[in-house]
């Protein structure tokens, strides 16, 4: 299974934007809180878009990245 | 349509307005809606009205000759669109799409201006986000003289290489841009950049290290 975005709830103020601007519908919000949807994969933007991180007004959302060198 | 007055009160401009006089103004007020990708303002066109997010994300950029796009800010709930043009009477200076379904409230500047010779107090918001926006724009100025965020966004890839152990260092763009000491949109034109010029890769959760030696010299640059 693809890596999700990573929540940290204690931040989300449940504006809802994340939910808006993601393309592949994997966040979506449960009251006031910002919950990924197991159902779907976080695949449908082709690389790890990151427009949720980029939004999010809390910084409650988390794109990471793993860095490597080639082999 | 029903312009609410707390939406209004949400922005900057008409913060600390009275309930009457934003009563009075409110009748000046349109909404505009725009879907997810629609272009709200075109660089290059006359600048007609201010636009205030009430809801939705707003991508305000400009494109280069060379189709290379520069986010100069993200509007939010509560941030203006369309200022400076607006009260400069020039064209418009960036462009601004919608990364979301937004909703717009909008005053022609005709009728802004009629406004501000009412309420002294709209004339001091106006001010306080205009040097908002020089500021911003002057931190974007500091963020791309000299390459200097790229070659600190370099030095950071080469501190956090996953180790021989296989421990891994995983990085947001959010933690590359606090680390640089600079704006997260800043990270996203910098990895791509160094992406462009085939010193990293970028790869689902991945970021690629393709030529260190490369890196390591556009690091030093950046010190």
């Amino acid at each position: 299974m693809a890596r999700m975005p990573e929540i940290d709830r204690s931040k989300c103020n449940g504006c809802g934007l994340c939910v808006e601007v993601c393309s592949c519908k994997v966040l979506m919000l449960v009251g006031s809180m910002v919950e990924i949807n197991e159902k779907v994969e976080c695949r449908r933007c082709t690389r790890w878009c990151t427009m949720c991180e980029m939004v999010c007004p809390t910084g409650a959302i988390q794109c990471p990245f793993d860095v490597i060198i080639e082999e | 349509m029903v312009v609410k007055v707390d939406s209004l009160q949400s922005s900057i401009y008409f913060s600390g307005l009275g309930s009457d006089e934003l009563d009075s103004i409110r009748k000046y007020v349109f909404e505009k809606t725009a879907a997810r990708g629609e272009i709200i303002i075109f660089e290059g066109e006359p600048a007609k009205a201010i636009y205030i997010v009430i809801a939705g994300v707003v991508k305000v950029f400009k494109t280069s000759a060379d189709g290379k796009e520069q986010i100069i800010y993200l509007a939010r709930p509560g941030d203006s669109l369309n200022d400076v043009p607006v009260f400069g009477g020039a064209l418009g200076l960036a462009s601004a799409e919608a990364m979301t379904p937004v909703v717009l409230y909008g005053m022609k500047k005709e009728d802004l201006e009629v406004r501000l010779q009412e309420h002294p107090k709209l004339g001091a918001n106006i001010i306080k986000v205009l040097s908002q926006r020089v500021e911003q724009m002057l931190s974007l100025v500091e963020d791309l003289s000299f390459r200097r965020v790229t070659g600190r966004v370099a030095k950071i890839l080469l501190e956090n290489i996953e180790d021989t152990n296989g421990q891994r260092h995983r990085l947001t763009q959010q933690e590359m841009a606090a680390m640089a000491g600079t704006a997260r949109e800043m990270i996203g034109r910098s990895l791509k950049l160094l992406e462009d010029e085939g010193k990293i890769r970028l790869e689902r959760n991945r970021i690629v290290i393709t030529d260190k030696e490369a890196l390591k010299e556009i690091a030093s640059v950046g010190k």
